[in-house]
């Protein structure tokens, strides 16, 4: 398939499933807040910290108060991992690729993006709790629809690829925002605050209900364990991974377990360092410098994706044709 | 609903042969619509245009900020061709078509028809879209010609005429197939009896045409659909061609030329493409021949174009036989080359460049419809009897300078329709495109863009000026 057009339904699957992550993130967060006991501070800050825009927010605002991130995450339109942000770049890329997807899939996508942007230029109408679902339930329903619609050749690998490691980073930036920052203090870990704030980590990856089948009682290094190295749990880093790393594999015909390019090499070295650790050995060398390396590790894994299929490579010298460009 | 209070005036309506007495094909389309309760026929309007929206079949506007994408207005009420007329038009448009394409030919070659003096040197060496990097070229078949879209109008007595023949990159067609499409989920009811043609074909005749214009012994060639990109105004379209014949759409980054080929660039590498259905103009397809700050063709596609390694469509250079100084000349070509007369007949038509006629223009602008020979969308064109005195000099000034570029047609008081307007059934004017696609034989789609001046008494019916579009019924016989 043409290279831009591996490259639109990529990015298009990644700015859907970010919409649908900051709309979790956004929510539980503000569920969390009515758990809070009185008197204590909101904590809004840490929500823009997942998304990495901490500059951006604060070029623009002084306080993170509750309306000022809400706005800044799900619709400023000057912030590009805003939801209607996110929305407007999935639909671009969409309607550039409007040939190579199924119409249901464009519809959904289209028909998301009125919805999102009918409430971002219409104050009064928001029911933020609403809206919120709104999203996740029109990402959801995308992806749905791309399964049973869209050819499950190199369109859908390369679509999967895109989900699956939007999800692995968002999934790692949350564990890393609560184990550093709403943590309010050394003395809360263990008290009933403690277990409401990661059970609000755990919903915003849909993944409490999940986790208590598994593990049962909170408990912050089963969560770390959940989260990052489960083998079923869809949301987990590794699960996630690996399954990128089949739609990968998928798309070159190289058999898993061997590279015959920078992403594979990347994201099979990155996949095996996650299969052969444990929840120990995360937690004694500092979770937050595992997360932090891994992001590092995720960026040149994506940007291998990139070099391997994306970029415009020259035509070999020996063509006696000039190169356009 | 009832038709009772609608208004056919002093002009040809093409529902209705008097205020309330229906044409004998839309007799059953009154019965229904007047059969709806109160209310259902602007709840079904307001259904298509949410639909529209959803859908995202929209085209771009180029000086709007605010929004670059734009619903192309939609009428429920459909237009209706009843089937005898259709043959008429329908056999004239074959003619026509097959015409001009030997004309193409023959001013590429031997010029046959400049040297017994029935076409004048001079318009073919002035037209800039006389393309002498083509001289000599010999398209698969002899055909140059694969689309075109002709303008049909109906003036007040009923007679239809060629408005123009677009034989460049005509667009629309997408309109054509979505209205259908819309019509029958807003408005099936309407439907049921009315025995239609259907519409649904054109993509796999399109794909066929295409196809057959690859030289080479290939079972089936690789055919891709080349667009300017998502700003151009017609992108739609050109992702809707593509999506319904399968095939790829490209733009020009996504193409190289290596070894003779025109390859794309694949994530797997380059693969070759044997047909492009290029919907970008003749100047932008390579910056090596035409126009050199081109960024959306293919360097050295022209090369390889000549050495018969991949088909283009339409062939660059037909744009000469749709210079609207040489329309003029059209019945006379039809006779030059087929020994027949015009079946469809032109609209007269001045030439600013022949003296005479530019006096007689000149003196009578409030009278007639003046227009640019090159361009195209309703832009460039005076209305006569609606301009100001003070638009009328400035085009009567423009003629003088440059009269090459000019032409003027009388008046047409066009045909009218019934829309829905301001919460009521109004008459507004328009036109009709049908489409035409030459492979190894000419085929019109049985159907075509109906389009509609919305603002009242306006005779421009072009998108860029707000016109809109309704679907368009031809009747089986």
């Amino acid at each position: 398939m043409l290279s831009r057009v591996a490259n639109s339904i990529y990015w298009l699957s990644r700015y859907m499933e970010r919409a649908d992550n900051v709309a979790r993130f956004i929510d539980v967060n503000l569920q969390m807040m009515l758990d809070l006991p009185g008197g204590s501070q909101e904590q809004w800050q840490p929500l823009v910290s997942i998304s990495g825009d901490d500059a951006a927010f604060s070029s623009k605002y002084t306080v993170a108060t509750r309306d000022n991130v809400i706005n800044f995450l799900a619709f400023a339109s000057e912030n590009p991992n805003s939801i209607v942000s996110c929305l407007r770049a999935a639909r671009e890329n969409a309607r550039t690729i409007r040939e190579s997807i199924s119409p249901e899939m464009w519809e959904q996508v289209n028909s998301c993006y009125l919805m999102v942007n009918a409430a971002a230029s219409n104050e009064l109408l928001r029911s933020l709790s609403g809206f919120f679902s709104d999203v996740k339930k029109a990402s959801q329903l995308f992806h749905g629809i791309t399964d049973t619609t869209l050819l499950h050749g190199e369109e859908w690998h390369f679509y999967r690829m895109g989900r699956l490691l939007e999800r692995a980073d968002k999934t790692s930036r949350l564990l890393d925002v609560k184990y550093f920052m709403l943590l309010p203090s050394v003395t809360d870990v263990g008290t009933p605050l403690d277990d409401i704030q990661w059970a609000a980590v755990l919903r915003s990856a849909s993944a409490l209900e999940m986790y208590r089948k598994r593990h049962g009682h909170i408990a912050p290094e089963q969560i770390v364990e959940f989260l990052i190295l489960d083998h079923e749990f869809p949301r987990s880093i590794h699960y996630c991974l690996t399954t990128a790393n089949d739609a990968l594999h998928a798309i070159s015909g190289t058999p898993i377990g061997m590279f015959r390019n920078p992403a594979e090499q990347r994201l099979g070295q990155l996949r095996a360092e996650l299969a052969y650790t444990d929840t120990h050995q995360i937690v004694t060398r500092g979770l937050h410098e595992f997360l932090d390396a891994f992001q590092t590790k995720l960026n040149r894994v994506d940007q291998g994706i990139y070099d391997t299929f994306f970029a415009l490579r020259p035509v070999e010298p020996s063509a006696p044709d000039r190169v356009g460009q | 609903m009832k038709f009772t209070a609608y208004e056919t005036d002093d002009f040809y309506d093409e529902m209705f042969v008097s205020d309330s007495m229906p044409r004998p094909g839309a007799g059953l389309l009154k019965e229904r619509i007047e059969s709806l309760p109160d209310g259902e026929l602007f709840a079904r309007q307001a259904a298509a245009e949410r639909l529209l929206l959803q859908n995202g079949i929209t085209f771009n506007v180029y000086n709007d900020n605010a929004a670059t994408e734009k619903i192309f207005p939609f009428d429920v009420i459909p237009r209706i061709v009843e089937a005898a007329e259709w043959d008429w038009i329908e056999k004239g448009l074959k003619q026509r078509v097959y015409a001009l394409n030997l004309f193409v030919d023959d001013i590429y070659h031997e010029q046959k028809i400049v040297k017994d003096n029935v076409v004048p040197e001079y318009l073919i060496q002035s037209a800039r879209s006389f393309r002498k990097e083509c001289v000599g070229l010999n398209p698969p078949q002899k055909v140059w010609c694969h689309v075109t879209g002709t303008d049909l109008v109906r003036d007040r007595d009923g007679q239809m005429y060629v408005l123009e023949d677009n034989l460049r990159c005509p667009s629309g067609v997408s309109y054509v197939l979505e209205n259908r499409r819309i019509m029958k989920r807003t408005f099936p009811q309407v439907f049921e009896a009315s025995r239609v043609r259907p519409v649904d074909e054109y993509p796999s005749r399109l794909l066929s045409t295409l196809q057959s214009l690859f030289p080479g012994a290939i079972d089936s060639p690789k055919v891709a659909v080349l667009t300017p990109g998502i700003y151009n105004s017609a992108y739609y379209e050109h992702s809707f061609l593509a999506q319904q014949m399968g095939v790829e759409l490209v733009e020009g980054r996504d193409l190289v030329a290596v070894n003779n080929r025109i390859m794309m660039r694949t994530t797997k590498g380059f693969e070759p493409v044997d047909v492009l259905y290029r919907r970008i103009d003749d100047d932008f397809l390579d910056p090596q021949v035409f126009r050199s700050d081109s960024l959306l063709g293919v360097a050295g596609l022209m090369d390889i174009y000549k050495k018969g390694r991949v088909a283009l469509a339409n062939a660059p250079g037909t744009g000469i036989a749709d210079d609207k100084s040489i329309y003029a000349y059209v019945p006379k070509i039809i006779e030059y080359y087929l020994g027949e007369k015009i079946m469809i007949p032109n609209v007269p038509t001045y030439i600013c460049a022949d003296p005479k006629e530019r006096a007689y223009v000149v003196d009578h602008l409030d009278k007639l419809v003046v227009k640019s020979v090159n361009e195209s969308g309703g832009y460039g064109m005076l209305v006569g009897p609606h301009a100001t005195a003070e638009d009328r000099a400035e085009f009567a000034r423009r003629i003088q300078d440059n009269p090459r570029n000019y032409i003027a047609q009388p008046t047409l008081g066009l045909s009218r329709v019934p829309v829905i307007a301001e919460g009521r059934v109004v008459g507004r004017h328009v036109d009709l495109r049908p489409y035409v696609l030459y492979g190894s034989d000419i085929y019109v789609l049985p159907g075509g863009l109906t389009r509609v001046a919305l603002k009242a008494g306006s005779l421009v019916v072009n998108s860029s000026q707000g016109g809109g579009s309704k679907d368009t019924w031809v009747l089986q016989a």
